[in-house]
């Protein structure tokens, strides 16, 4: 039986499974993720976590839970940098020894530090680091990784086309040409952290209520890396200084210049560091932008379904209105 | 002529202003945060910010009205949130109308030439390099003397026999400090008032106990941000030991790091090998040194949502548990409330008394 190493359903899961899973297969190791969140994962995940903590960070504590006990090993990489320019938020540089310290009876942590400023092949370093815990020859990791590297970036490109990670990893594995999505008649930009777009219990369905509503959605995630960064520093100072925050900023202000949608949502968790600031930015820079409609939702574990749909179906059919009045010859 | 202002944080304003003026710029010295302060604060800054940022907008906000057109403020490079904070605030003072010109200083280790800029606009009177060497060097022994002040203040008053007699002297000698300009003047200064907080009539025999509190730079160094908590468990009989002053702050962070900041680092290595911004690592490292050092009890402060902390309170539960030493944290923010703390104090204090009696074999646990 080969050796199981459990990747949890939360956080980085959203960017970098596909990459993950291709690695650990390719170097014989089988992989496990901890499946969709349910309300006993949160649940455990709130009992675990420090109640200070945002929702986020208490998933993940709660789908680690639901790996205890199933794997050999858990992968929780201790992902700072990955373009040389931002760090993750704080929260994910100690994310396993968070984990370590406050979860017992847990199977080893694979906590490799990965870090891009530290020079140029220091991903390449931190895998191979992998795969001497599983005994895997130098030149079968950096096969691996190519490979990996390949499947990440067919799952980027699904991503830019329009899909939502859940469905471009769904279409990863198919042959031929990418698909197309559909079409729809009012488009949204969401911006906001994946981890919290993406899952669909914390969100409430978020996404698939804003399709039954016939909106379609943008994120930070459908635009490629160049527009994003031709935004340089969206005309502050400073860069935000974490990877997620300075992303959505871009996209924000990218999607305000450009004008395309119909409608600008924030989607941030209850207690976000980072997103106090992102959020009075992206605030500030849409008084600018009066035709585009803006709005904040803020998740949290007490979240209610109906009151995400209240909000939603007043914002879209706003949004719609002001559409078709606009659109009326005077 | 322009009016420059800057964050207040605890004592040090005194340096502050006198250094700024020695560069010869008028300054506008911030009032004591209060619960106006406050108000304005939290009606202009985002709901989530940490509650420095809260304190640090009302205090804009009230300078802007005493005539401030510009603020001098420190900078960052993260992953913590205070390094944005200068240009947040600019932000949203612009958006409320208000034109003020904003000093940022960056770390010179990491931006020399945006720190020489920053020196160079508030050089008003063209002091020579020279000249402003001496300046900070002055400024800097009086920021000692500030600290040595604070840190006796804390051994004194658990011991003191009339309660207050340590807070009315040290409120006094402050002000001798405040006075003195020349550096002769400063050491002369801090030598009587260090005098005259010895000379308080103490209790030798006293049961003290000893509690290290560790946390988040702006709640540990401001008194208003943190209820005062120095005092009350001073009044309450604790010696109190804090890991934080901006002498040593400013030493590991602008020139190189001290014994002091590597002891730390290697202290809290085990638990958590990185650096996440803040002060979440040195809170571990000094909560384990406190341990060794066999102090009763620890008091961990960060305000609400603080990223680095809540990352530091979740390892130290396993600190505490092998380390056997108590830890009572407080997130605080603009709903604190000075008797809701007070009270969980007394019930920390009174465990940690009781142990402490329990170890000597003074009185058993159950009665």
């Amino acid at each position: 039986m080969s050796v199981k190493v459990g990747i949890p359903n939360a956080l980085l899961y959203y960017l970098y499974y596909p990459l993950w899973q291709v690695f650990f297969n390719e170097i014989g190791v089988q992989v496990v993720t901890s499946g969709k969140t349910t309300k006993e994962i949160l649940n455990n995940g709130v009992r675990e976590a420090l109640a200070d903590a945002c929702v986020p960070i208490k998933l993940f504590f709660g789908h680690v839970m639901e790996l205890k006990g199933r794997v050999d090993y858990l992968f929780i990489p201790r992902v700072v940098c990955i373009n040389r320019k931002t760090v993750y938020c704080p929260k994910f540089l100690g994310l396993p020894d968070m984990i370590r310290h406050s979860i017992t009876g847990l199977p080893p942590i694979i906590d490799v530090r990965m870090d891009t400023r530290q020079g140029q092949f220091a991903m390449l370093k931190a895998y191979l680091e992998i795969g001497d815990i599983f005994k895997a020859g130098k030149l079968s990791v950096y096969q691996a990784y190519n490979k990996a590297c390949r499947t990440l970036s067919r799952y980027n490109k699904l991503l830019r086309k329009g899909w939502n990670p859940h469905e471009a990893i769904s279409l990863l594995h198919k042959k031929g040409p990418l698909p197309k999505p559909p079409d729809t008649d009012l488009k949204f930009a969401v911006v906001g952290y994946p981890y919290n777009i993406y899952d669909n219990f914390i969100s409430v369905n978020f996404l698939d209520k804003l399709r039954r509503l016939g909106v379609s959605v943008i994120t930070a995630e459908n635009i490629s890396p160049l527009s994003l960064a031709r935004q340089k520093n969206c005309g502050l100072p400073k860069r935000l200084f974490w990877t997620f925050s300075d992303r959505a900023l871009k996209a924000a202000h990218l999607l305000f210049k450009r004008g395309r949608v119909d409608g600008m949502l924030h989607l941030t968790a209850f207690g976000c560091g980072p997103d106090s600031l992102l959020n009075k930015f992206i605030e500030l820079e849409a008084k600018k932008h009066r035709d585009i409609p803006f709005m904040t939702l803020m998740i949290d574990e007490h979240t209610g379904e109906a009151g995400m749909s209240t909000r939603l179906e007043a914002f879209v059919d706003m949004v719609r209105r002001r559409k078709e009045a606009l659109a009326c010859p005077k | 002529m322009s009016k420059i202002t800057f964050p207040r944080m605890g004592e040090s304003y005194r340096t502050i202003k006198m250094l700024l003026e020695d560069l010869g710029n008028e300054v506008v010295v911030p009032p004591r945060p209060s619960k106006r302060t406050l108000d304005l604060g939290i009606r202009y800054a985002p709901e989530f910010a940490c509650l420095p940022l809260k304190i640090l907008m009302g205090t804009y906000l009230e300078t802007i009205e005493m005539g401030a057109d510009t603020i001098v403020t420190t900078g960052g490079v993260g992953p913590c949130r205070a390094g944005e904070y200068g240009m947040l605030h600019h932000k949203i003072l612009n958006d409320l109308g208000h034109k003020i010109k904003m000093i940022v200083i960056e770390p010179p280790r990491l931006h020399p030439f945006n720190f020489i800029k920053s020196i160079r606009a508030l050089n008003k009177s063209r002091v020579s390099i020279k000249g402003i060497i001496a300046h900070v060097k002055r400024a800097w022994r009086k920021l000692q003397a500030l600290d040595n002040l604070e840190k006796l203040s804390h051994t004194v008053r658990p011991r003191e026999l009339s309660r207050g007699s340590t807070t009315r002297a040290y409120r006094k000698t402050l002000d001798w400090i405040d006075q003195a300009y020349t550096t002769e003047q400063i050491v002369e200064a801090e030598f009587a008032a260090l005098e005259a907080l010895k000379s308080i009539p103490q209790d030798p025999a006293r049961m003290v106990l000893k509690v290290g509190i560790v946390g988040e730079i702006y709640v540990l160094l401001e008194p208003a941000s943190n209820l005062e908590i120095e005092e009350t468990l001073g009044n309450l009989g604790v010696e109190v030991e804090r890991s934080m002053f901006l002498t040593g702050w400013t030493r590991d962070n602008t020139w190189n790091e001290t014994t002091e900041g590597i002891t730390v680092k290697e202290a809290a290595a085990p638990y958590l090998p990185e650096l996440i911004g803040g002060h979440g690592r040195d809170s571990i490292g000094n909560t384990v040194l406190y341990a060794k050092r066999g102090f009763d009890g620890i008091i961990q402060l960060a305000p609400f949502t603080c990223i680095p902390e809540i990352v530091a309170r979740t390892i130290l539960t396993k600190v505490s548990k092998d380390y056997n030493i108590p830890v009572l944290t407080f997130f605080l923010d603009e709903q604190t409330g000075k008797a809701g703390m007070t009270t969980r104090l007394e019930a920390f204090i009174d465990l940690l008394r009781r142990k402490k009696q329990f170890r000597r074999g003074v009185e058993s646990l159950t009665c």
